[in-house]
């Protein structure tokens, strides 16, 4: 029998806001010290309220009306009970029946196909402490605890690994767009559960679903949920049963293995947090925060196709990072009609760039404009495309402007018909043996003869011009 | 007349004619406190070196020129509210030993004001108990009879403010804790509007119920003490942005006109004979002052208490998850692994009527059961707050006796948690609702105190105020004090 995947996604992200969810700490304590970014309210001290972080709540809300959510008019926090040493209180307040956004979507390509994926709900909780386990014992490090966490979790829509990984992509792409979170898997700053189950292709009806935890990165997301496909497929066809467990995946061996039954599932006694009002959303607050969406990757994609004839293979790599997109778009700004010229300069040299010295576009030594000149200078044949290269590579490292470092170097192109017509001539006269093979028919060693003339002008000769002279200079020695 | 038997006005006006010092009235406090308190267990932990070092610092103000109604009075604080460097246990034992590292915002307002902290009085552990005789460390006497409970929740403080141990004092009421102990030690006690007193720094039994008022010996040194406390917290989302009025201006507008309702279901069979005459005769000296005196019905009074013991204990057994004795308070010295640590610390550190409302608490919020006990309950919380909303539209306050009996004998309930649980009967309805009540001396009965509360709206402590004052300065009631 041939069976269908079934798969849901919850996603934890670190919101980036300055303070913590509920108090005044740092939310940024990547490189410090433990316990150093807490006070009485994340250490869950005797007496200790709570206060909404405002900034975390628009920012989840941003995130709702991207993912095209719908901002109910009325949200509200509750307390998800449960022992743990890395929970301060004993208690987080999450969102239960009340989240702050619901019932929105993603577009997703997959393999040249779009598709669709729910989203159930987007709601904003708190994140717990870290804990170390030592030989001498376990360490617990609070500067983590009470940082923002917002919950995105999708309809029961995906049906392969590899939606699961255009998923997540994209998703990041959008968190990343917002500003609203790192969206870093590596370390920690996006967590990824699955909940995978298999139904006979056809069916109706869902199968037993599994939970798939311990998820560190794109790669095993997608090869976890790969393997447990198999597993449940193998499973149900030796006449097996699957059952309602949550699985880890374990990374060194490449495979799920099992954490607790359905029986053991913790019953969280979630009720109202009366240390918190209620929030009300009024629909001229969604709306303000609706003004602040960016461009969306989507958007940018199609506008680029559309207002700059980019073609659609390059888009997607230009609108995948928004800084680079943005960078591209300023660039183009300064030269409208160098769209598609700006955007392989771009995808080419400008990316290879970045990604020899794994660089960021923020760390680019050269602005928008710089790269803009360089390209109308390669286009109105000031310099031709390979000492374009070079002095791109110049610009990388000096920050010089092309026109600065063309005039300074003198590379501008000859196209002086005069000088080249010499130097063409002295080029035929010296190469006596190619010239006959060229008029026998060997065409080839044309370019044999192009370069020799492009070493004796230092590379600066317009390749266009010294093509045409040389086979001008061909035929008329031949007559 | 004694210096610690001083009402905060009265003392007041003696440090404003520098006819005493704040360190000679603190000394003479410290000094009751060590003739008396070695009988009656009011306190927990006294402060004598800092309190004489804060009289010294009130006094070296007042001599720059500062004043203020509470600059220079030595006050008591319940052991359930956090005091910087202050050991504070909210009566339990799995925070023995612990000094809070900030301040309680209601205590930062009494520093402000140049209060001088004495001490922190016994309670109930957690606040949950009737009697202080949940304390994890000592049993309080009654200052009027030495074999009675002082009530509780607050009864440390009611102690305190009754045996002139403290000029006032604070105390906290999640569902009759401070003006149950004001009733049975013959002192007024005054339970703010939920949102009126900040809540941070007040270690949590019910946060949708849990309030800090006053307790002190007269109904004028009720709205000063309530003065110096209330506004908006940043820090607590749950206090109100409302400017508060000034409570004392207000006090002798006579209640003349005012519309007074007495709920039926207040005045029950069960309550003691000496209660009802008591609370009777109050009525005809409101009526003598021309106040009308009609009669309400709270519907869903009888379904308060259930109510109360199901929203209560479900929040607690979420508030009290944190002592598990990792970064505060007691730890258990031998266990195997994390989870046998936090087993073994709370079973060692709570006692077994905290044990007992974590476990009920726990129970309500659990699944399969939480919409018959904690929804419905909620449901009936929402009726309550009805039953008061209209009674207090076609009134201007509600007079009702504060308990059905005078204090009881210590051990007389301990084994009958209902029954003392029903002490609270006439009590806990008002935090559901979350409005204002003040209870004040009445009278004797059997030769101990018995309470009326005055119930008033959301935010309108200044009218429960107003008539409480009428009626005492029409009375002598507030003057017995306790031989003691
Ligand atoms: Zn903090």
């Amino acid at each position: 029998m041939e069976y269908e995947a079934i798969i849901g996604m919850e996603v934890h992200a670190q919101v980036l806001t300055r303070s913590k969810m509920f108090c005044g700490c740092s939310a940024d304590y990547a490189s410090a010290p433990a316990n150093t970014h807490t006070c009485p309210v994340c250490l869950a001290l005797p007496g200790v309220l709570p206060v909404i972080n405002r900034a975390a709540v628009e920012a989840t809300v941003l995130t709702g009306l991207a993912l095209s959510c719908t901002i109910p008019p009325f949200t509200k926090f509750d307390r998800k009970n449960y022992t743990y040493p890395d929970l301060p209180k004993g208690y987080q307040i999450s969102q239960y029946d009340y989240p702050l956004c619901v019932g929105g979507h993603l577009d997703v390509q997959v393999a040249g196909e779009s598709r669709r994926i729910g989203i159930r709900r987007v709601h904003l909780e708190e994140d717990t402490a870290k804990l170390t386990h030592t030989p001498d014992g376990s360490l617990i490090d609070f500067n983590r605890a009470g940082v923002p966490l917002m919950e995105i979790v999708t309809e029961a829509d995906i049906r392969s690994a590899d939606e699961a990984h255009a998923y997540l992509t994209e998703l990041r792409t959008i968190l990343r767009y917002l500003g609203v979170s790192s969206g870093d898997m590596e370390r920690g700053a996006m967590r990824c559960e699955a909940n995978v189950s298999l139904r006979p292709r056809g069916a109706r009806a869902f199968g037993t679903k599994v939970e798939i935890k311990n998820l560190n990165s794109f790669r095993s997301v997608r090869n976890a949920i790969v393997y447990e496909i198999d597993r449940q497929s193998g499973l149900l066809a030796s006449g097996g049963a699957v059952e309602q467990v949550t699985m880890g995946w374990d990374e060194e061996r490449q495979c799920t293995v099992f954490q607790r039954s359905k029986e053991y599932a913790e019953d969280y006694r979630y009720f109202p947090e009366p240390d918190l009002p209620p929030i009300e959303m009024t629909p001229v607050e969604v709306q303000t925060i609706r003004e602040r969406l960016p461009e969306l990757p989507h958007d940018k994609a199609q506008r680029y196709e559309r207002e700059f004839g980019i073609k659609s293979a390059d888009v997607a790599l230009l609108v995948a990072e928004h800084p680079t997109a943005l960078f591209y778009e300023q660039a183009v700004a300064a030269r409208p009609a160098l769209a598609q010229a700006i955007a392989n300069w771009m995808l080419g040299e400008v990316f290879r760039y970045l990604s020899e010295g794994e660089r960021t576009t923020a760390e680019l030594p050269i602005s928008p404009a710089m790269l803009a000149e360089l390209v109308a200078l390669v286009d109105d044949g000031t310099i031709n495309n390979t000492v374009g290269k070079q002095v791109l590579n110049e610009m990388m490292t000096s920050g010089e402007a092309a026109a600065s470092i063309v005039e300074r170097r003198g590379l501008a192109q000859i196209s002086d018909t005069v000088a080249l017509e010499q130097i063409i001539t002295s080029v035929v006269a010296q190469h006596p043996g190619p010239v006959a093979q060229y008029r026998e028919g060997e065409s080839k060693v044309l370019g044999f003869l192009i370069g020799q003339a492009m070493r004796a002008t230092q590379g600066k000769a317009n390749v266009q011009i010294v093509r045409d002279l040389l086979l001008q200079a061909l035929d008329d020695s031949q007559r | 007349m004694n210096l610690h038997d001083l009402t905060i006005h009265q003392a007041q006006e003696l440090l404003a004619s520098d006819a005493v010092t704040s360190v000679s009235l603190t000394e003479a406090l410290l000094a009751r406190i060590a003739a008396v308190d070695t009988d009656l267990h009011a306190y927990l932990h006294v402060a004598s070196e800092q309190a004489l070092a804060q009289a010294q610092e009130a006094d070296e103000r007042r001599a720059r020129g500062a004043c203020g109604a509470l600059l220079g009075i030595p006050l008591a604080i319940k052991d359930v509210i956090c005091t910087r460097g202050l050991e504070t246990t909210a009566g339990s034992r799995i925070l023995a030993g612990f000094r809070p590292v900030y301040d309680a915002t209601v205590i930062a307002k009494l520093r402000e004001a140049g209060a001088i902290i004495l001490g922190k009085t016994n309670t109930d552990e957690f606040a949950m108990g009737s009697s202080t005789e949940n304390s994890g460390y000592d049993t309080t006497r009654n200052p009027w009879d030495r074999d009675r409970v002082p009530g509780g929740s607050s009864g440390g403080s009611a102690a305190a403010v009754a045996a002139s141990m403290c000029l006032g004092a604070l105390g906290s009421d999640t569902g009759g804790s401070i003006r149950q102990p004001a009733a049975y030690c013959g002192v007024v006690g005054l339970k703010p509007t939920y949102g009126r007193v900040s809540r941070y720094g007040l270690i949590a039994f019910a946060s949708s119920l849990d309030q800090i008022g006053p307790i002190v010996k007269d109904v004028t040194d009720a709205a000063l003490l309530l003065q110096a406390i209330v506004g908006h917290d940043p820090q607590d989302a749950t206090s109100v942005e409302m400017p508060a009025p000034n409570y004392a201006a207000a006090l002798g507008q006579g209640v003349a006109g005012m519309r007074l309702g007495v709920p039926r279901e207040y005045m029950v069979d069960g309550m003691a004979a000496g209660v009802r005459q008591a609370v009777e005769a109050a009525l005809d000296v409101w009526r003598e002052l021309g106040a009308d005196i009609v009669q309400v019905s709270m519907p869903h009074a009888e379904y308060a208490l259930p109510a109360y013991y199901l929203i209560a204990p479900a929040e607690a057994s979420a508030n009290l998850a944190r002592f598990d004795g990792v970064r505060y308070g007691y730890s258990h010295p031998d266990t195997d692994d994390i989870w046998d640590a936090f087993r073994r610390t709370r079973a060692v550190g709570f006692g077994d009527e905290v044990k007992r409302r974590i476990m009920l608490g726990t129970y309500a919020l659990s699944a399969g059961y939480y919409d018959a006990y904690y929804l419905k309950a909620q449901k009936v919380r929402t009726l309550i707050k009805r039953d008061y909303d209209e009674a207090l539209q076609q009134c201007d306050a509600l007079i009702a006796p504060t308990t059905p009996n005078i204090a009881f004998r210590i051990g007389e309930l301990i084994d009958d948690p209902l029954q003392m649980y029903l002490e609270d009967i006439f009590t806990l309805a008002l935090n559901l609702a979350g409005v204002c009540g003040i209870s004040i001396p009445c009278g004797l009965s059997e030769g101990m105190p018995v309470g009326l509360q005055v119930q008033g709206r959301a935010f309108d402590e200044a009218t429960i105020l107003r008539v409480a004052y009428a009626y005492e300065q029409a009375t002598d009631w507030h003057m017995l004090r306790p031989q003691v």
